[in-house]
């Protein structure tokens, strides 16, 4: 399906700033798209292409000149003559703390991980250069959910990024998973919070697996550092349903 | 109803209380009602009733008259006489004391003290003296007036021009001109859009809201139509805590009163103009006062805010532009339309105008409900009005704007209240709350208890916020318990910057406010618990 | 409408009736789900799941979603209350002025901590963020009832009245 032109008044062109380099893009695009199309990086966590914009990592906060406050990139469309940076020893600062938060918060213990170098809360933390976690572990007390026969829940990994939430219900349309709880007892849940072999409306598509950016969906019968990601089918079925 | 009608309504009425010689204002709201007013109620009416008395003296059930810890409050007429803790023993008194034209002495409380004089009533002008469930005597006091000029008499542009010139900013806190806000929903093309009203008032001290929606709900529906009728709005909501249950029985009734009466519904006044409004109830959760949260609760979702912009001006419920101010900021508009932008603007400063109402509680002598013009100092409201601080206790701080704002010390206290003073000094004007504290009150315990309850009200779906809150305040307890160290120091101050600057919404980003202005002012209570001894530290 | 038809019931008591009445009042809008929650609390005091799985299915709203909402919101409770219940302000001003002693006290007395009920079913001890009732600092309530300026003492009386009838 095309847009007809009448629906929708055609893209205005704007040109803006990114650390430094000019780049030009269509009204309605946000910051961190125009970034990726200039091969600029920003970090993100919990933005995925194809989902709809949550907004909750952080990672992706930038600088825009005139304002004193930060903006999350993937939420935030450009307007004309924007100049933004992406890149700060504040910035950087943040962002670190943002990692260390997110190990602190549950057990994170890549050594025994199935996802052990092929997680993005891990990768990111190399990129970003964290060595060393100086808040203070919470090690709480979390359940694994193995009842499912070919998926497991481990709430020790998770990172409440809600990108198994927005996959199961914007894509696969199931709706299977929600989030309970608020603040730092926020859990990812299925149905009414029952075992995942329970939860009847769940399809075991197996998107919500391989969305998630870290070990705490993984496929059963996955071994230390076996548990790598597929993602293809993401922009292929939102491309699908555009077109 | 047409403009006829309701001036008829107001000369019946007015007429029926000439016939009056006294009115007893008894005030029932949740304060006064919780100390047996409705006692106090009845037992005048069974006295009049007894003497015969029905034709010349009226008991009237009215909004709050301020001085709540001395409930339940009994006014005289136009509140000459105040009556103070009374009884349903005492309406015999009461009554006799009408004959001989002198008061009941062991129930009188002065009129004529600080805490009355030094206020001055706008937003609740009439509060008091009439009664909030009798839609006819609000009438009478002048409600629906304003609404009645504004569509009958004056175009769209023309009220928000005028409220744009009378200064009112935002009395949720923030402080955002409401004109501008009002200007840019008018202005977006999309329809249909909504007019909301901020009632969940979850910061802990403040009820400035809650007893204008019990005292003068009529008010509130008034400023909301006027607003829809501006921005082009035809449906409304007040979204109300479900902790306020007077609240909501009497907005209901006041909401049914008017839609009876065609004061809300279509061709309001007999104009085109058509709108009407819903109750939606709060469930317990602290972020819904955050306004995207808010419109994610009446949607019937978690209370999850989103990332602004877009502002709810252009996208807000259901994707709509949408208006959302707070309660006293409605409750300001009937005034302002019927005395003139100009009126409004020559009270209070430079940039924060009119008045605000305050709701004085902790340890003062007077505690209850304020309203004073911007400007006023900070000391006046606590010694004057408040009448000090009782059992010969020193003043230590006062705290404004519950757990997004901070505590100000005795040194700050000549500050005039506005907006930006309140900022200049670490904390937020808020709702309204204030709350003093003696020299009994730790201040590293009060910031731990705000950072307790920013905690457990945090979403969760940022991680500054929802880790960040809880480290805070892991840290703070380590501290309190004389276990913390000179680095748990360094590390909230590190984590106080990072979350205020991270956060997604409003919660998180203002949480560390009482942590940092309780540094700012009394940083040698953090390090006399840190360090065994006490030290001699100079405050900044 | 165009709903072919409405999910029955889950027993005959009329309770239920209630509920439905309000989902209907809102013509069955998915938007409406906070609404129908609260007449499920009002109507038997707390939303379980037989309730969670009624409500989803006549709003035909997920059921994590409905989970989602009730665990979200502090008014909804998952298991019923005691037969009594106290309710411990908690605000600025009821802090301040005693009422976070108190409830250790409460606690303390009915071994039970705040949230929970005791294991006779007799008495819940619950906490609030300000009722709004600053100026009788400190407040609780107890069965409904407001009690200000209040000590540990006087309200571990109150509920023992309440208690013993």
């Amino acid at each position: 399906m095309t847009m007809s032109p009448t629906t929708k008044p055609p893209a205005e062109s704007l040109t803006l700033t990114i650390d430094g380099k000019d780049v030009s893009c269509r009204s309605g695009q946000t910051i961190l798209d125009v970034a990726r199309e200039n091969d600029i990086d920003i970090p993100t966590l919990c933005q995925l292409d194809g989902l709809t914009t949550w907004g909750g990592c952080r990672l992706c906060l930038v600088e825009i000149a005139g304002s004193s406050k930060l903006f999350a990139s993937c939420a935030t469309q450009c307007t004309e003559g924007m100049n933004i940076t992406t890149q700060s020893d504040r910035l950087l600062n943040y962002r670190r703390m943002i990692l260390e938060m997110l190990f602190s918060e549950r057990n994170h213990i890549c050594a025994v991980c199935v996802s052990n170098g092929h997680c993005e809360l891990q990768s990111m933390a190399q990129k970003l250069g964290v060595t060393h976690i100086h808040l203070p572990y919470r090690y709480p007390k979390l359940t694994v959910d193995s009842s499912q026969d070919r998926f497991r829940l481990d709430h020790n990994r998770c990172i409440l990024c809600s990108r198994c939430v927005r996959v199961c219900g914007e894509i696969e349309g199931a709706h299977t998973k929600d989030l309970k709880g608020r603040g730092i007892k926020t859990f990812v849940i299925n149905d009414l919070d029952q075992p995942w072999a329970d939860a009847k409306s769940c399809t075991t598509c197996g998107k919500c697996v391989h969305v998630c950016p870290v070990g705490a969906l993984t496929e059963r019968g996955t071994a230390v550092s076996e548990m790598a990601k597929r993602r293809a089918f993401l922009p292929y079925l939102t491309s699908m349903r555009e077109h | 109803m047409t403009p006829e009608d309701l001036h008829g309504t107001v000369l019946k009425q007015q007429a029926k209380h000439g016939n009056y010689q006294h009115v007893f204002n008894v005030c029932m709201e949740s304060g006064c009602v919780s100390c047996n007013s409705a006692a106090v109620v009845e037992a005048l009416e069974a006295e009049v009733k007894k003497r015969g008395l029905q034709k010349t003296v009226c008991i009237k059930r009215v909004g709050c008259l301020c001085s709540c810890a001395q409930g339940p409050m009994v006014a005289l007429d136009k509140g000459d006489t105040l009556y103070k803790a009374v009884t349903a023993a005492d309406a015999p008194a009461m009554l006799d004391a009408l004959d001989k034209g002198g008061r009941v002495e062991h129930l009188d409380f002065s009129s004529k003290q600080p805490f009355f004089s030094r206020q001055l009533k706008v937003v609740r002008e009439h509060a008091g003296y009439f009664d909030p469930e009798d839609l006819d005597d609000s009438i009478r006091v002048g409600a629906y007036e304003a609404l009645r000029k504004a569509v009958t008499e004056m175009t769209p542009t023309e009220v928000i021009t005028e409220i744009a010139n009378s200064g009112l900013r935002g009395r949720g806190g923030a402080g955002f001109p409401t004109g501008l806000k009002w200007s840019t929903v008018a202005k977006n093309p999309s329809t249909p859009k909504y007019v909301v009203c901020n009632g969940d008032e979850g910061d802990p001290g403040a009820f400035m809201d809650r007893s204008m929606m019990e005292g003068d709900p009529h008010r509130l529906i008034e400023g909301m139509a006027i607003a829809a009728y501006a921005t082009g709005a035809n449906r409304g909501f007040i979204y109300v805590r479900a902790e306020y249950p007077l609240a909501v029985k009497r907005l209901t009734r006041a909401i049914n009163q008017a839609t009876r009466t065609g004061l809300l519904g279509s061709r309001i006044f007999d104009t085109k103009f058509a709108f009407e409004i819903e109750l939606r109830l709060g469930a317990g959760a602290f972020v819904c006062g955050e306004e995207t949260s808010l419109l994610s609760s009446i949607e019937g979702q978690r209370g999850l805010p989103r990332p602004r912009p877009p502002f709810p001006a252009n996208s807000g419920l259901f994707g709509k532009p949408t208006l959302i101010n707070n309660v006293e900021t409605y409750a300001n508009i009937p005034t302002i339309i019927n005395k003139s932008a100009a009126w409004f603007s020559s009270i209070g400063t430079a940039k924060s105008k009119g008045t605000k109402i305050f709701a004085i509680s902790g340890k003062v002598h007077n505690t209850g409900l304020i309203e004073v013009p911007m400007g006023i100092p900070l000391r006046d409201i606590i010694f004057d009005i408040g009448g000090g601080i009782p059992g010969g206790k020193k003043f230590k701080a006062v705290q404004t704007g519950g757990p997004s704002g901070g505590c100000i010390p005795e040194s700050q206290l000549d500050i005039p209240v506005d907006y930006e003073s309140l900022m200049s000094v670490g904390s937020i004007m808020g709702s309204g709350g204030l709350i003093v504290m003696d020299e009994t009150s730790n201040m590293v315990d009060v910031a731990r208890f705000f950072m307790e309850f920013c905690m457990s009200e945090s979403c969760g779906k940022c991680v500054p916020c929802r880790v960040g809150t809880y480290h805070m305040h892991e840290i703070l307890q380590r501290i309190y318990d004389r276990q913390g160290t000179p680095q748990d120091l360094a590390l909230l101050q590190e984590l106080c910057d990072m979350v205020k600057n991270t956060s997604l919404c409003g919660l998180g980003q203002t949480a560390p406010n009482p942590v940092l202005s309780t540094l700012r002012y009394f940083k040698d209570e953090y390090t006399n618990l840190i360090h065994s001894t006490p030290t001699t530290e100079v405050l900044p | 409408m165009l709903q072919t038809q409405l999910p029955k019931p889950p027993s005959d008591d009329k309770r239920w009736r209630i509920v439905e009445v309000t989902m209907r009042r809102q013509g069955f809008d998915p938007h409406s789900l906070i609404e129908a929650l609260h007449a499920v609390q009002q109507a038997f005091g707390y939303v379980d799941e037989t309730a969670m799985k009624y409500v989803a299915s006549c709003l035909r709203v997920p059921l994590s979603k409905v989970y989602g909402v009730v665990t979200f919101y502090h008014h909804f409770t998952l298991k019923p209350q005691g037969k009594h219940t106290c309710v411990v302000c908690m605000g600025t001003a009821c802090y301040i002025k005693g009422n976070g002693e108190n409830i250790k006290q409460l606690s303390a007395k009915y071994r039970i901590r705040e949230g929970q009920t005791t294991p006779d079913g007799e008495l819940s001890l619950v906490s609030a963020r300000c009722i709004g009732a600053c100026g009788l600092a400190p407040v609780s309530v107890i069965d409904g009832e407001v009690v200000g300026k209040s000590s540990a003492d006087q309200l571990i009386a109150t509920i023992e009245r309440k208690l013993a009838k």
